[in-house]
């Protein structure tokens, strides 16, 4: 098995006339956790799907497994990558269609939706409920177990906790790092809560108008950071934490 | 009907125009627009009718159908702009939806392969397909943006295309036809239609003019069918890229 699971090289992407992203090459190792961290409209999301090709990269390549992107069968490649958006969509009908919807898309055998639940911290006595009677918190964590449920080497998380509530928010990142315990998920992970990032990172990977500005291990990025800009964006962050 | 009283008929746009005059609706212009066209096509279209009926020549019947084809097609076209390519799925919709049902009428010896029976079938069919395929395409691109964030999440599972628009493409389709089918449904109670009531003004027995419409009634309710589902299917991929992407709006 590859030791990267994702590898960028001078990826660019262009929307109309404009660049969202440019000259971003960056290496995510198996099993490690990068934060994306910067400013509103850097670019961050936007990276984040150019990785299970929700766009397509306009220059530069991403390798996943070694294999770009687009050499990948698209459908094999986004069950493999797995994503979790800001807001939990939940598919008409109950806990466990949800639960289990990727998995029937696919004809995949089915398996234990409870265990599924229960790895995310919700109780199997959900099941029957409708989806769309949980609370945010509880949404998120079914979509959570959805994307589980199809078994992802690595995991995109697109600022999965900013929508929910403080307490909410600590569980939903909780169960993720307990999944990361115990599957060794690959993971990037979208945040604009520097505390998060400090928490859960292994590598920063800060970007600031498309582009990525600073990369590396978060214990050093986060205490002497090379660039002013992550030194102002730093600074910036915890004037508003305090 | 003479053209001198004919030209009487012509109060009724009085009539309309100065009640939007008095209630200051501001219509007045299109009125004029709408009156004024409706005449032109209609006698021009009565002149060449005369021409293709006294003319005897298939090939004059084809190339009306075909006009009719692409005039609808070019109409409901304007309901989906955004859509790239959508003429073409538009146009292949019509034309299935013509061969079936005049394919059928024909085949089966309903009515005789001939100008006064195919060009105003074509019409009346083709007619009603272009109001459905409007509806479909509409609504479509509005399920689209409504559903985009589903839509997405179904991609995101590694679901295709298809997969991942399918509840809201049905609805699409649906829509295209309701309306034919809550017409068909009413037919007679509220409404006498035109095909019907041209042959009882022209002296039909009513008894015969209901079975002709009853066909046609039939027909239009099947073409409506058929060009919602072709055009439906035919549309959906064009809405994504070739990476299994939701196009931008």
């Amino acid at each position: 098995m590859n030791e990267v699971a994702i590898h960028m090289a001078d990826v660019g992407y262009q929307s109309g006339d404009k660049w969202l992203l440019q000259g971003v090459t960056a290496t995510l190792a198996r099993g490690r956790t990068a934060a994306v961290i910067g400013p509103s409209g850097a670019g961050k999301s936007t990276l984040l799907s150019l990785c299970n090709l929700l766009r397509t990269p306009t220059a530069g390549r991403i390798e996943v497994d070694g294999q770009d992107i687009r050499d990948w069968p698209v459908q094999r490649l986004r069950q493999k990558v797995g994503m979790v958006f800001q807001a939990a969509t939940m598919f008409p009908g109950s806990v466990e269609d949800n639960v289990l919807f990727g998995l029937k898309l696919h004809n995949r055998p089915l398996t234990d939706a409870g265990r599924l639940l229960e790895l995310v911290d919700l109780p199997r006595e959900l099941l029957p409920k409708s989806a769309s009677d949980l609370s945010g918190g509880q949404q998120q964590r079914v979509a959570l177990a959805r994307t589980l449920a199809m078994e992802p080497d690595v995991l995109l998380l697109d600022e999965v906790t900013s929508a929910l509530d403080v307490h909410a928010k600590r569980e939903v990142e909780e169960t993720l790092l307990e999944i990361r315990s115990r599957l060794h998920t690959t993971m990037l992970w979208v945040t604009h809560d520097l505390r998060q990032a400090r928490r859960v990172a292994d590598d920063i990977w800060f970007l600031t108008a498309g582009r990525l500005v600073e990369e590396g291990p978060a214990e050093r990025l986060l205490v002497e950071p090379a660039t002013a800009q992550l030194r102002s964006f730093l600074a910036q962050a915890e004037e508003g934490e305090a | 009907m003479s053209y001198l009283s004919l030209s009487f008929t012509l109060l009724f746009v009085v009539v309309s125009l100065v009640l939007s005059v008095w209630l200051r609706l501001g219509v007045e212009r299109d009125i004029v627009i709408a009156a004024v066209r409706a005449a032109i096509q209609l006698l021009v279209v009565g002149y060449i009718l005369k021409f293709v009926f006294a003319s005897h020549q298939t090939v004059f019947i084809l190339l009306m159908v075909a006009l009719i084809i692409a005039v609808a097609a070019w109409n409901a076209r304007g309901r989906a702009k955004g859509i790239p390519g959508v003429i073409w799925s538009i146009l292949i919709g019509l034309v299935v939806t013509e061969i079936v049902t005049q394919g059928l009428l024909l085949g089966i010896g309903v009515v005789p392969f001939q100008a006064r029976y195919v060009i105003t079938i074509t019409g009346m069919i083709i007619g009603n397909s272009m109001v459905a395929a409007g509806l479909l395409l509409n609504r479509l691109q509005r399920e689209v943006e409504n559903g985009r964030a589903e839509i997405t999440a179904v991609l995101a599972l590694g679901g295709s295309p298809k997969q991942a628009i399918y509840p809201r493409l049905k609805q699409a389709i649906r829509a295209g036809m309701i309306p034919t089918i809550d017409s068909t449904k009413t037919t007679g109670l509220v409404q006498l239609p035109g095909m019907m009531t041209g042959q009882i003004i022209a002296g039909a027995d009513p008894v015969q003019a209901v079975r002709y419409q009853l066909m046609i009634l039939f027909c239009i309710l099947a073409g409506s069918a058929m060009t919602s589902i072709v055009i439906g299917f035919l549309t959906y991929p064009k809405l994504f890229t070739a990476h299994q992407q939701l196009r931008e709006g």
